[in-house]
């Protein structure tokens, strides 16, 4: 018989009996249990296997450090792995599940791994299973990751949503024990505005476990009296189910909200998120966080029964569950005593109580037997602990029978919030634990965590952290006064460190949840690796999920013994955020499925669906890529046709993602001519032009148009892909290299539908829904301005520009008109044959035309290199990216030129990125003579073209070359040509 | 690294809402400057351990550049300035 149900329990509810199942086998407890309290109120004392050795484990904490009673709990998208038992709230109907253990937690074939100790010991990964090598990947690993290791994630997708919130506050209280309390309501009286948060399902901390009186009140009546008047102050926000799990720059806290992870299916809300992560900021923060009871190192600290003591104390006293019938404790402090205490108020039998101490100062009401001087060096039992065998201070060694023991090695104050921004703990003789650094700024520790002992001193701890915390606000206040709180000398205890029992009798465990025993701690040290943060490296102790919480002290306490130094020498880890896990879906937040990152779609995104456009995603936009016919059954046939139609009638595309920006400024054009490489000054109003903006080191940023709209007012297009950087950049000219220039720049985007209306027929289209002459003298290649349109009932601006070499315009509407006006069109050209063309054509046409898009434009072209080089200014003093684009070797003639390329053969094909080689060069990247940089189909010419880079290239027209796909292990013979494949002489764009 | 910025113009902000551009570097030199004159412009930066200067760029707000001059070593921030009081000294 391990555990059991008695009377009492503060935080249970008798007549809320839940149902649940543990591995298949239908339990049940009651409302306000934890899933650990539960199981130990069933008997269930074993519920896990440990990682390495498969070593039976039990409950051992009944709090957030639990390094052993890991759960998977739910099931399908709901399934969490690795939930700690003493902190999952049972629900009716909870589905809980042992992790690492096959078939089963009481027969686990894996437990043969305790066999093969010798071979797992400390770096084990380093020294065994290294030969032969290619047996580690193989054989080794994977059987290593088979035997070892934790729950498994669903693969199912989590039905729940999650989400972030800030919230803001005077006083962060970080903690709602007897500490934070009091602080919560002395800041709350004060009228400061308070957020108090604690992990547990209910505030109170250790005054949940509290079974004496205070203040002559019983203690869930003091706390029932403070939570009802915090819940009464409307300047106090409760946060329960909340962890604060990290501390960054600037009092800004991460928190994790458990919203509705306590709850049954049935009871979820969907509108509800399942868990919040907040970020806190906070002018002045309590830390309230409490203490960590130490286990001892000892033979067989780690069967099932063996629990904290102070565990011990709440499951008895807020759970009514006893841990067992006989009990022993091994404490070396005054505090655990109290567990005894309780125990025998609540009828169970302490067998025993065993202390390595023999000062005075103790001393034990209770009936148990003492037994001073002493130290619990084994324990026995299969999967439940039977005896323990006590080594007197004479030697003698003594079995005494138990189905339980209690453990208290001492606190450690949870330092870890204090420490997230660099500060580094220190050691305390006096508390024999790290104390958390002097130095935290806007910080006030108070309560257990500053080494206070008892209700009574972290009450007045608490109210006088807070009277401190809100001075520094400017604001008055008295501490609480509260239950038991009066004027006196602190508790003191008189904890004497016991690192490690030098009697132990097998395996001494350091890292329950990690299995480091203490002999792996001292092999690391003989092995060299003695410095605290190598050993734990090489030993893995507090590195698992836990992160060494109740291990790391007496890995350093073992440390330090070993090398006749203090703890505090030997110094901790370093603590980094989060204090304990963190879900992934709390990270996530809304950021998944569809909801990943935002979709941009443009004005005309409706009407391009109404023609049935496929779309593409290029960065955040949804572009229409084609628009498939009926028996279009294939990309290219819509593509084709597309083409065909735009260069034999007209068509109408959606370009509405180039980036557009408006400038504005009496130095408006002065800044442009700083930004572009070609001259800008002399743009004339009514004027488009092509610019080509250089990076400062001389490289091509980007391209665009820019027209002259009125005097001091110019827009800019940018390509999509670049549209915010460019913005950003000239942000960046106008904001920091040229304050003095008068300028203004808006991005305008969103605010326009833009639409290329190209083909022989589009000024007869344009012309019937726009009111002015488009004729070739009144409106020729490159004008811009605007126009009036339907009869004067809306505006737009008109561009004669040209992406796909045919005689073109873009045309700008307001976004909201976008739709209405690409319908107008559609209808005008009927007549014309007009179709709605895609980005894929819109390709296509470019490549025929030879112009470059960011496929060339790769960040290590010149103006020269795409053949430009004439555009650059020689005439301007100054402009981004003039002196660097000078360089010696940005101006050989030998760098990669574009270049058109065909294949020799008709029918042959080749791939983008393909290398172009000499023939009979050797087919190697050392021969290389530049690559494919775009390529299609051509429907006009009626075979595959292609623009490249290639050594040289103006100069090597005609030159037959070899087109080297490296991946398909092919080659295709080549001609380099022209890249402007039609019409090269720019008639059409002038017609 | 700062959890909030302090910029001239909006007040204490979310970090997520700015853009680091990295270093503050030379002054942009004069077009008929030496070619080393450039480089260093251009190329070189510093990597210091303590006080640091950078470009931050309000993206997510009022879209100001700025000087940040921060710690890198105990993460704190001296001073936020408007970025073209570099060149014009007052205030933007």
């Amino acid at each position: 018989m391990t555990g059991f149900r008695i009377d009492g329990g503060t935080l249970i509810d008798r007549n809320d009996v839940r149902r649940f199942s543990f591995n298949g086998e239908a339990l049940s407890g009651f409302g306000g249990d934890t899933v650990a309290s539960a199981l130990l109120a069933n008997g269930r004392q074993l519920v896990g296997r440990s990682f390495k050795y498969h070593r039976p484990r039990g409950i051992l904490t009944a709090g957030a450090a639990e390094p052993n009673a890991l759960l998977t709990i739910g099931r399908d998208g709901r399934r969490d792995p690795n939930t700690r038992a003493t902190m999952a709230e049972l629900f009716d109907g909870l589905e809980a599940r042992s992790q690492n253990c096959w078939p089963n937690v009481n027969f686990d074939i894996g437990a043969a791994n305790g066999l093969l100790g010798p071979l797992l010991g400390a770096g084990f990964y380093y020294k065994t299973f290294m030969w032969p090598a290619a047996f580690w990947e193989k054989v080794y690993e994977p059987l290593i990751r088979k035997a070892a290791g934790l729950g498994r994630a669903s693969y199912d997708p989590d039905p729940g949503y999650y989400e972030k919130c800030w919230a803001h506050c005077d006083l962060l209280v970080i903690g709602a024990g007897a500490a934070g309390l009091a602080a919560a309501l002395t800041a709350g009286r004060a009228g400061a505005r308070v957020i108090i948060a604690d992990e547990g399902a209910q505030l109170g901390g250790g005054l949940l476990a509290e079974g004496s009186p205070i203040g002559g009140k019983p203690a869930d009546a003091v706390l029932a009296d403070i939570v009802g008047e915090l819940h009464a102050l409307p300047n106090v926000e409760i946060k329960k189910r909340t962890t604060v799990f990290a501390a960054y720059d600037d009092q800004v806290f991460a928190a994790v909200e458990r919203v509705q992870k306590h709850l049954p299916e049935g009871a979820i809300n969907p509108h509800l998120a399942m868990e919040r992560l907040w970020r806190i900021v906070a002018r002045q923060v309590v830390l309230a966080t409490g203490a960590e009871e130490r286990p001892i190192v000892f033979g067989g600290n780690d069967r099932p029964g063996v629990m904290m003591a102070g565990a011990m104390r709440t499951y008895l006293n807020a759970y009514g569950v006893a841990p067992g019938k006989r009990v022993a404790l091994f404490a070396n402090n005054n505090q655990a005593y109290q567990t005894a205490m309780d125990l025998e108020a609540r009828g169970v039998e302490v067998a025993a109580i065993i202390d390595p101490r023999t000062c005075p100062n103790i001393r034990y009401d209770g009936k148990a037997r003492m037994i001073a001087g002493a130290m619990v060096r084994d324990t026995a039992g299969r999967k439940a602990i039977k005896s323990i065998t006590v080594r007197h201070d004479d030697g003698r060694d003594e079995v005494i029978a138990v189905d339980a023991l209690a453990v208290s090695g001492g606190y450690s104050p949870i330092v870890h919030l204090a420490c997230h921004r660099g500060g580094k703990p220190a050691w305390s003789d006096e508390h024999v634990g790290f104390m958390p650094p002097e130095n935290t700024d806007g910080m006030t520790p108070c309560g257990a965590v500053a080494g206070k002992i008892g209700i009574v001193d972290c009450f007045a701890a608490g109210g006088a952290a807070a009277v401190k915390a809100l001075a520094e606000l400017g604001v008055m206040g008295d501490a609480a006064t509260l239950p038991g709180v009066a004027q006196g000398d602190a508790t003191v205890d008189h904890v004497q460190p016991v690192w490690s029992v030098s009697s132990t009798k097998g395996k001494a465990f350091v890292d329950f949840q990690n299995d480091v025993a203490a002999s792996d701690i001292t092999l690391a040290m003989r092995e060299g690796y003695d410095h605290v943060e190598l050993a734990k490296r090489y030993t893995t102790n507090g590195m698992a999920t836990d992160q060494g919480k109740t291990s790391n002290v007496n890995a350093i306490g073992i440390l330090a013994e070993n090398k006749g130094v203090s703890p505090g020498e030997i110094g901790t880890t370093t603590f980094r955020p989060f204090y304990t896990p963190v879900s992934f879906g709390a990270l996530v937040g809304a950021s998944k499925g569809m909801e990943f990152q935002p979709i941009r779609k443009s004005p005309l995104h409706g009407w391009a669906e109404r023609h049935g456009a496929r779309f593409v995603e290029t960065g955040l936009w949804y572009r229409s890529s084609w628009f498939p016919k009926d028996g279009e059954t294939f990309w290219r046939d819509s593509v084709d046709r597309e083409v065909n139609t735009v260069r034999t009638k007209v068509g109408i595309c959606d370009v509405s993602t180039l980036g557009k920006i408006e400038i504005f400024g009496a130095d408006a054009a002065e800044f442009l001519n700083r930004v572009y490489c070609n001259a800008f000054l002399k743009l004339p109003i009514g004027k488009a032009r092509y610019g080509i903006m250089l990076r400062e080191d001389g490289f091509v940023y980007d391209d665009g148009t820019t027209s002259c709209l009125g005097e001091n007012h110019y827009f800019m297009t940018t390509t999509t892909a670049l549209a915010a950087g460019v913005l950003t950049h000239l942000e960046f000219c106008a904001q920091v290299l040229w304050p003095e220039l008068d300028v203004r720049l808006a991005s305008a985007t969103d605010q326009w539908a833009q639409m290329a209306i190209a083909g022989p027929k589009s000024r007869d289209v344009l012309a019937k829904i726009i009111d002015e002459d488009l004729s070739n003298e009144a409106f020729p290649f490159l004008a811009a301005r605007e126009v009036s349109m339907f009869g004067g009932r809306l505006k737009g601006r008109l561009f004669r520009i040209s992406f796909s070499g045919e005689l073109a315009y873009e045309i700008a509407v307001p976004a909201g008109y976008g739709d209405s006006v690409a319908d107008a069109i559609m209808t005008a050209g009927e007549e014309f044959g007009i179709v709605p063309y895609g980005t894929e054509a819109l390709g296509v046409m470019r490549i025929e035309k030879g112009h470059v898009t960011h496929a060339e434009i790769n960040g290590t072209v010149t103006p020269a290199d795409l053949g430009m080089g004439k555009m650059v200014s020689a005439k301007k003093d100054d402009f981004i990216g003039r002196v660097m684009n000078l360089r010696e070797g940005l101006v050989d003639p030998n760098r990669p030129t574009l270049v058109g390329i065909k294949p020799k053969s008709a029918s042959d094909k080749f791939a983008t990125g393909s290398h172009i080689l000499k023939p009979g060069d050797p087919v190697s990247l050392a021969n290389d003579q530049g690559y494919v940089t775009s390529m299609c189909h051509s429907p006009t010419l009626g075979h595959a073209i292609g623009l490249a880079l290639v050594k040289n290239g103006p100069s090597r027209h005609g030159e037959e070359v070899v087109i080297w796909n490296g991946l398909a292990g092919t080659t295709v013979t080549g001609i380099l040509c022209d890249p402007a494949f039609v019409d090269p002489e720019n008639e059409k764009l002038h017609a | 690294m700062s959890s909030l910025v302090k910029c001239p113009h909006c007040g204490l902000r979310p970090k997520e809402e700015f853009t680091v551009r990295g270093e503050v570097a030379t002054p942009r030199p004069d077009a008929g400057a030496e070619e080393a004159v450039w480089f260093d412009h251009v190329y070189l930066r510093d990597n210091p351990r303590g006080e640091h200067r950078e470009y931050w760029h309000h993206s997510g707000g009022c879209r100001r550049w700025l000087v940040l001059s921060r710690n890198t070593l105990t993460h704190e921030t001296s001073e936020v300035v408007d970025a073209s009081t570099l060149k014009t000294g007052g205030a933007a």
